[in-house]
Formats: C-alpha cells, sequence, structure tokens
C-alpha cells in the first residue's frame, strides 16, 4: 500500500509537519494539504509553469517535486510572496498594463520573473522573453507580460 | 438618439464619454495577481467526492464487457459506474439544430453504452474519497473490446466506404451549398484563374485551467448547484435542469474565476454531465477536473479542413468570382447543443468577405470521423476562411505581378458602399477596409519594409511580407443559434443597484474569463451613472444573481452585455434624478449627476452626495411623499436585432524571416489594425488582439492534434503538442478604426476573436512571401519546419 513519510518544511515562513504519501507532489501537499491554492496545476507534466514555486531561493516546478522532497526546505508561495510585499513591484506592473487575462499562469509568471530580477543584472528584452519561455500563457500573447518586467527590471536600483 | 459620441447623458445635458475610451485596469486583476481567485479547483465541500473516467484506448470498439469487481474493493472508492447506470440520471442528446438543413447527429449519453466512437470516449466513472484513489481504482477496471473498424480520414468518411453510425446511410453530418449562379461563367471570362487546395491542421484550445467542475446535489430541496469553469452559466442552467430532471429555478451553476475558455468551454461535454448526474445519483457533491491528457483526448478540438478555393480576376486586377469546395472532419458526433456544423458553415458565409466580386459558390461537406470532436473554438471558421481568401488573392496578385496590398486596395469593399449584401447573403451594417489598409500600410512602414526585403535578398535572407485582411462576426442575434431551436440566449441583462452608500452594484449576464467583461462593465456604469470606477462592483457568472443571458462567446461580451449595461445605468440615473428631485424639491429635469454628486444640470453646483441620497431612500423614506416609491434597483436587456450579425473588419500583417537551411520561421514583428466600433478600454482592446494574434500564430506555425491512422492522438501531452511561449513570439503593433455600430447606444462591436481570425492567413503569405523566389510554396498549416524544407526540395 501507500507509503507515508512523516516531513517538517517551512512555508510562507511558517513551520509545517504533516504525514504525506510518498507519491504526492509538492503542488497537491501545498493545494490540497495546506489549502494555498494560489498555485495551480496547469499540466502536471513539467511544461507549462503554472505550478511554478520558490524552493530554497530557487524556481521549481510544483509538478515535478514530490513533497517529501521538500522535507526541511523553505518553500515560498505566491501567497506568502505577495503578503511580504516582495512581489508589490512585479503585481503593481502587471497590473498597470493588464499583463494577465484568465490569471491561471500569473503565480506562476509572477514568481518566474522575480528569480529573473533577483539573479540577473538589466536583461534584455530579449533575456526576459527567454526567461519566462517555460510558462504558457493563452491569454496575452506575453507582451504585455514582458513590458511587466522590463519597467520593473528598468526600474530597479 | 446620437450614437456617435457616447455614452450621452439625459437629453440636453454635456456630452461626457466618461470613463468610456480610457485605459483603465480591471479591478478583478487583483486578486488573480496575489493567487487569490478561486478557479473550480480551487473549491472544497463537504463529503465531496472526486470523479474519474476510464476512457477508451480504442476509435472505434464495441464494449463486450466491463468488469468493476477489483476496483470497488479497493479502501476509498465510492462507486463505480457504467453507461448504462449513469444514463438512469441522465438523458442523452442529439446536436443539430433546425437552421442547419439536414444536418444529423445520433445520440450521446454521458458516458458511452455498449460502443466506443473516439480514443478517450469515456466509457465508465470511478467516483472516490479522493481523486488519487479514484485514479488508482481505474487500473483495476477490466474491460473486453472488439475493435470495429475505424474511420480516421476525412476523405474517407466523405467516400463512405465504413459508415461510422449504422443508424445513418452515409457519414455525413452536414452539407450545404451554396451558389449566386453565373459562376462558371465568370470563370470563362475571366484573364486570370488561380486555384490553391489547402489544409488546416485540427488543433484546440489548450486552457490553461482544465475543464473543470463540481456538482452539488442537495437531495431534500432536489436541488442542484454546480461550480463550473463554463462561459455560458444560464445555458448550462437549462441543460442540467432538462437533462437531469431539475426544475430550471432549481439549477444554479455559478462560474468564479476561468482560467481560460476560448471557445472549449461553452460546450456540453459528457464527463461533466456525467458528474452533475453522479451527484443526484450519489446524494453528495461530486468534482472532475480534467488532467492535461484529457483535456488533449476529449477538449474540443477544431478547424481540420482541407479546402480547394479558386478565384478568377481580370489582368486589371479585377477579382470576379470565387469557388470553394471544403471538407471539414468533426469525430463522431454533433457537439450539443451548438452544433460541428457551424464552423464550416462559417467558412462558406465568410470566404471572400473582404471583396466586392459578386459571383460566389460554395460547397460544404461535414464528416463524421472516429478522432475527438470538433466544435466552435476561438474565431470559428474565421481563421480557415481568411487564410483561404488571403491565400488564394495573393496568388492571384503574384500572378498578375501586381504588388498585393495594391491588389486588396482594387478589390475591398468600398468604405462608402454600405449597407451592403455580401454574395454569401450576409449583411454588413459599416465596414471600413480602406481606412483600415491605408493605416496598417503607414504604421508598418509597408514600403520600406519591402525594399529592405529587396536588397536582404541578394544576401540571402529571405524575409517575408503578408496581408490579410478580414471580415468578423460579433454581436451575434438570435439568427446564430436561438432560430435553429437553441435554448441558448442571444438577450442579456444587467441589473444595477444604487447601495445606501452611493456605491454602485452591477450584475450581468456575461461572463469573465480574463478578458476584462467586469472592468468595462464597471466603465460603462460609471459612466452611465455619473459615478467614480471605485464606486462600481461588478458580479458575473451566477444563474442565482444576475439577469439571464448568453454568457460569453461569439464577440458579444462588450457589445451586447455592454449595451444593456449602459441601459440599465441611464435608467438607474434617471431614477436618481427622481429620488433627489423629491428631496430637493426642484424639478428632475435641472439636475445632473457628476462625480457621486447630483448637481445643478445649468450651473454644475453640488446638490447632494449620492451617499446622502442612498440614506434618505432606504433608511428614511418616510421623508418622501407618500405616493412616491424610491427604485434604486433597475435591470435592463439588450439583444441585437437589426443584423443577424454585427460585423468587424480589420487587417493583419506579418513579417517573417525564413531560414532556408532549416526551414524555421522567425517572427519579426505583427501589425493588426481593427475596426471594433467604440473601443471602451483601448488597452483591454489591444490585449485581446495580441493574445489572439498569437492563438493564431500557433495555429499557423505549431499546433496539431496528430494522430495515427489507427486513430490514436499521437501527441496529446504539453510535451508534444507545441503552443506559442514567449521566447518565439513577436512584439504585435495594434491601431484603430473607430466605426461604432449605429444598432446601440454603445457602438460597441466584438474584438476578442479578430486577432485569432486573421494571423494565420497573414504568417502564411509572409512565408509564401519569403519562399517566393525559390519558387516554393506551403499550404498546409502548421509549417512546420519539415514542411518548409520539404517545399523548398530540402528533404
Amino acid at each position: 500500500m501507500e507509503h507515508e513519510y512523516d516531513i517538517t518544511l517551512t512555508v510562507n515562513g511558517t513551520a509545517v509537519s504533516r504525514r504525506v504519501p510518498a507519491r504526492q507532489h509538492l503542488v497537491d501537499f501545498l493545494r490540497d494539504e495546506l489549502e494555498l491554492t494560489g498555485s495551480h496545476a496547469g499540466c502536471e507534466h513539467g511544461v507549462c509553469g503554472a505550478c511554478t514555486l520558490r524552493v530554497n531561493g530557487e524556481i521549481v516546478r510544483g509538478c515535478l517535486m514530490l513533497a517529501v522532497q521538500a522535507n526541511g526546505c523553505r518553500v515560498d508561495t505566491i501567497e506568502g510572496l505577495s503578503d511580504s510585499k516582495e512581489l508589490a513591484a512585479l503585481q503593481k506592473a502587471f497590473y498597470e498594463r493588464n499583463a494577465l487575462q484568465c490569471g491561471f499562469c500569473t503565480p506562476g509568471m509572477l514568481l518566474a520573473a522575480q528569480d529573473l530580477i533577483l539573479k540577473s543584472n538589466r536583461p534584455t528584452r530579449e533575456e526576459i522573453r527567454n526567461h519566462i519561455s517555460g510558462n504558457y500563457c493563452r491569454c496575452t500573447g506575453y507582451e504585455a507580460i514582458v513590458d511587466s518586467i522590463e519597467e520593473v527590471v528598468n526600474g530597479k536600483s | 438618439m446620437g450614437k456617435a459620441e457616447l455614452p450621452l447623458h439625459a437629453p440636453g445635458t454635456k456630452v461626457d464619454r466618461g470613463y468610456i475610451g480610457q485605459s483603465v485596469p480591471r479591478p478583478n486583476a487583483k486578486r488573480l495577481l496575489q493567487g487569490r481567485g478561486t478557479y473550480v479547483d480551487d473549491l472544497k465541500l463537504p463529503r465531496l467526492a472526486h470523479v474519474v473516467f476510464y476512457r477508451s484506448p480504442h476509435a472505434h470498439a464495441k464494449i463486450k464487457r466491463l468488469e468493476f469487481s477489483a476496483a470497488l474493493k479497493l479502501t476509498g472508492v465510492i462507486g463505480v459506474f457504467s453507461g448504462k447506470d449513469v444514463a438512469e440520471y441522465c438523458t442523452p442528446w442529439v446536436g443539430v439544430l433546425a437552421h442547419l438543413k439536414g444536418i444529423k447527429s445520433p445520440p450521446q449519453h454521458a458516458v458511452a453504452i455498449d460502443r466506443a466512437c473516439w480514443q478517450g470516449e469515456a466509457v465508465a466513472a470511478v467516483v472516490a474519497e479522493t481523486r488519487a484513489r479514484a485514479e488508482d481504482a481505474l487500473a483495476l477496471i477490466e474491460v473486453e473490446w472488439e475493435e470495429l473498424p475505424a474511420v480516421i480520414d476525412m476523405e474517407d468518411s466523405l467516400a463512405g466506404k465504413k459508415i461510422i453510425h449504422n443508424e445513418f446511410s452515409d457519414n455525413i453530418c452536414f452539407r450545404r451549398e451554396h451558389d449566386t449562379g453565373g459562376v462558371d461563367e465568370a470563370f470563362a471570362a475571366a484573364d486570370v484563374v488561380v486555384e490553391e487546395t489547402f489544409d488546416f491542421g485540427r488543433h484546440t484550445g489548450v486552457c490553461l485551467e482544465m475543464r473543470s467542475i463540481l456538482a452539488d446535489y442537495n437531495a431534500a430541496e432536489h436541488s442542484l448547484t454546480v461550480y463550473h469553469s463554463t462561459q455560458a452559466p444560464h445555458m448550462m442552467q437549462d441543460i442540467f435542469s432538462r437533462h437531469l430532471g431539475i426544475p430550471e429555478a432549481s439549477v444554479r451553476v455559478i462560474a468564479r474565476d476561468v482560467g481560460g475558455s476560448f471557445g472549449i468551454k461553452v460546450h456540453v461535454y459528457p464527463d461533466e454531465m456525467a458528474t452533475a448526474a453522479l451527484s443526484v445519483m450519489l446524494r453528495r457533491p461530486v468534482k472532475f477536473v480534467a488532467d492535461r491528457l484529457e483535456s488533449f483526448a476529449t477538449d474540443i478540438h477544431a478547424r481540420e479542413h482541407k479546402a480547394k478555393v479558386r478565384l478568377a480576376c481580370t489582368k486589371a486586377g479585377e477579382i470576379l468570382a470565387f469557388d470553394l469546395d471544403d471538407l471539414t472532419g468533426i469525430g463522431p458526433y454533433s457537439v450539443y447543443p451548438r452544433t460541428s456544423g457551424i464552423e464550416g458553415n462559417q467558412v462558406v458565409n465568410l470566404t471572400g468577405g473582404p471583396y466586392k466580386h459578386q459571383k460566389y459558390r460554395a460547397k460544404l461537406n461535414v464528416v463524421f470521423t472516429n478522432k475527438n470532436v470538433t466544435c466552435q473554438y476561438r474565431a470559428v471558421g474565421h481563421p480557415i476562411a481568411v487564410a483561404l481568401t488571403e491565400g488564394i488573392v495573393d496568388k492571384a496578385a503574384a500572378k498578375i505581378g501586381m504588388d498585393p496590398a495594391e491588389f486588396r486596395r482594387k478589390n475591398l469593399i468600398p468604405d462608402d458602399a454600405y449597407p451592403y449584401t455580401f454574395p454569401s447573403g450576409v449583411k454588413f451594417e459599416k465596414l471600413s477596409h480602406h481606412k483600415c489598409l491605408d493605416l496598417l500600410l503607414e504604421k508598418m512602414q509597408y514600403e520600406q519594409i519591402r525594399l529592405e526585403q529587396i536588397q536582404l535578398r541578394k544576401k540571402g535572407i529571405y524575409r517575408g511580407i503578408g496581408l490579410a485582411a478580414m471580415i468578423e462576426v460579433t454581436n451575434p442575434s438570435p439568427a446564430f443559434y436561438g432560430v435553429g431551436g437553441a435554448r441558448i440566449s442571444a438577450q442579456d441583462g444587467a441589473t444595477l443597484r444604487l447601495e445606501p452608500t452611493g456605491m454602485v452594484t452591477v450584475m450581468c449576464s456575461v461572463t469573465e474569463q480574463g478578458q476584462g467583461t467586469e472592468g468595462i462593465f464597471a466603465q460603462i456604469a460609471a459612466s452611465a451613472v455619473g459615478v467614480s470606477l471605485e464606486k462600481i462592483k461588478v458580479i458575473t457568472g451566477d444563474t442565482g444573481v444576475t439577469p439571464y443571458g448568453g454568457g460569453t462567446w461569439a464577440s458579444r461580451g462588450a457589445g451586447i452585455g455592454g449595451e444593456a449595461v449602459l441601459l440599465s445605468g441611464r435608467a438607474l440615473r434617471a431614477n436618481i434624478l427622481e429620488i433627489a428631485s423629491k428631496i430637493l424639491n426642484v424639478d428632475k429635469d435641472t439636475l445632473d449627476i457628476e462625480s457621486n454628486t447630483v448637481v445643478s444640470k445649468l450651473t454644475q453646483e453640488k446638490k447632494l452626495l449620492l451617499e446622502e441620497l442612498g440614506r434618505v431612500a432606504y433608511f428614511r423614506p418616510d421623508t418622501l411623499p407618500m405616493d412616491f416609491q424610491a427604485e434604486l434597483t433597475v435591470t435592463r436587456h439588450y439583444t441585437p436585432r437589426q443584423y443577424g450579425f454585427t460585423f468587424t473588419n480589420g487587417i493583419q500583417a506579418s513579417l517573417v524571416e525564413v531560414d532556408t537551411d532549416t526551414g524555421f520561421v522567425k517572427l519579426l514583428k505583427h501589425w493588426c489594425v481593427e475596426d471594433s466600433g467604440t473601443v471602451i478600454n483601448p488597452m483591454l482592446v489591444d490585449e485581446q488582439l495580441r493574445g489572439g494574434v498569437v492563438q493564431g500564430i500557433g495555429a499557423a506555425l505549431f499546433e496539431e492534434c496528430l494522430y495515427s491512422p489507427e486513430g490514436q492522438l499521437l501527441n496529446g501531452n504539453m510535451a508534444d503538442y507545441l503552443v506559442p511561449m514567449s521566447g518565439e513570439m513577436p512584439d504585435i503593433i495594434c491601431a484603430h478604426v473607430e466605426t461604432p455600430t449605429m444598432q446601440s447606444q454603445l457602438g460597441a462591436k466584438g474584438v476578442g476573436e479578430a486577432g485569432t481570425a486573421g494571423a494565420p492567413g497573414a504568417v502564411m503569405n509572409a512565408i509564401n512571401d519569403a519562399l517566393a523566389p525559390l519558387n516554393a510554396r506551403v499550404t498546409a498549416m502548421p509549417f512546420t519546419p519539415e514542411r518548409i524544407l520539404k517545399a523548398l526540395g530540402r528533404v
């Protein structure tokens, strides 16, 4: 039968302990167990990027990582990064430029964009397009998203 | 009443467009940006059960035996059900419409009984306490199959050697022939005749949120609440009511946040009907969320067409006639309730649409196949019609040696020719092809990029410029579905309520899936009532709350829903002024509303804050005259009826560079000039165009649902089915001509599908323009590197 493991991790700054099935994906754990539904499962095979999360400072696909693998890790989701205001500049730019329509890709897109902002110095428009090319958006055509990220990048001191 | 400057305040007051035409952000974007939206899969209810489906591995097979005993023994499994079990709770349906003469389709059940007709059709349902447990049980179901002959290719289907449905004598779902007469004579008299056969790959919507439904049956009151990722809550309310046997008023359909739809979520899906039926059967809430592999196998596909088109013209470049023969394969069933005949029907209606020729003949065959069903997907039929038209127009221009822009200018219907009846029978109220063409050529610096193209060719760089003019069906009247017997509302309604604090709540039957409908309704309502934007709260997507209406499809949200909001807003404004006149004891005609305040119409002097008016009307009506009742909730509806459809027009251009060694196409830039009437929010309109263009680029370059000769979907996952990602997409320049429709006060036409309609044709023409010096030409979408290299003779 199903194997289960005890895990302890820090989610959005709060310590969490649960017993989880070995096969449970991290995004399902966050959504079903912790009811953090801001991270979305769009394809469950690692392509669409809707489940993008931050684990120990690196962005990962929540559908390609098991919850047990997050034992001892620091996990940040859209909810935590919104409340901490870390994403505020990006969210403001996305809002003002309508860089989202249905919003299903948006949490993952913001985490991918923030990763670029933290790790690179003044990326070009092409570098922005490449960095988010693992995040599928069916609605916008991407241009407003690229514009928003570019605006935040250029405004970065 | 005047219509061009909108919205007008009451007659006699100053003309004020308010927020109309302003690029204000959408209020509902804020929650989505923080991951605090509510999509169906985010919902949990007490005693929630989860359903998954056992799907046919065969394209066509008889179900000899279903064995559930092992699955039923698994802990956490609530039940396993066959098609017959589910049919006791859900009646079958037939996807036909009376105005598509002769259309036929067999009855379809929520879960297949006896026979599966495509790979992916559900043949059993497992309900369990968790989705994971239900999926475990799927592996324990045993099915004994007898494979039946499958019809996969649509030309084989048309030939009819194997018949899919025994009750019919052929595989033809629907056929239509249209002829103005004089076509053969026009071709005989023409200086130039060009002909081409175009192939369009079957593709699908790939909404990022997969189809999702949570049905919650309340046995005590025989009522059903359905949380549904849908575009048409009232249509679904009617369908759940009739097929599950629950009174209409006891069915409530709620569409909260919807993660993209594009026409995918406006149809009746068997697995969703089964979910609702299982909720009734089990007397508890049941949730179904398709996984991505199920989405590829069962979300409606679209656009599998093979069409031969001929064009006759004079050597001076005057188009005389079009002749079309289109074949499309739709899967084993015509989809309920909109049918799978509409897409082909649109191709017949629209081919040649921008041009002024008078002779037109078209033949359409819509045939059954043993592949997933096809139905209406964003821009329904338009991408086919536009690519056929613009592809053959470019070929004709090349043959007579005329510049393609000049050839179009010569043949586009003149801007002063309206109203105009096109040879297919469709009527245009007012279009602006020439203004749009001129604006496009100016925006793209057409002549300059033509010169650059010539220079670069000398260096072995193959750039191409492609144009695609188009017309588009928007704001449909009941002529689209209602006249055919479908219980689909062409009318929409809006209720506006002034709250005691002076805020205005707007409840509209048009829904929101990210287009920004709620945002523009706020703009229209604020402008019509005279309040500031932050005073408006919009509610959509709940049959228990909003007026009755059609929902969001066929580019109707702004034009129809927006008009209902405008009319309702004006009525509320009038009622507010009536109350103000009683409070202030002055004639209401001397009053107006500006910036949340009742003012003197003449002097603009502030007289009464709306929050004070609300306080009096709701809490101190004893101070109002005895014979007066304040009415601060009003409802108005709107249905377009003067024209069958409010056509829009536009033109797109694509600039590409083809790598003749690899066959890769680099999209350098894309332009889109669109006339969608009154532009309510330029930013949102441009975003609709851009998103639509990129979806059309997907069709042109990447997307195709590939089936094996046995009917197996070969690339039904996101790794193998390519969609446009940010890295390959160009920047898209948008511009507008505004010709408001005179049928409404608002003047808005639809815009949500234009980008998708025109982009494939523009990209195709650009690629063929790039390849022209190499005497190569591609006509089968998507234009993959392999197809381009084959055209170049490199592989």
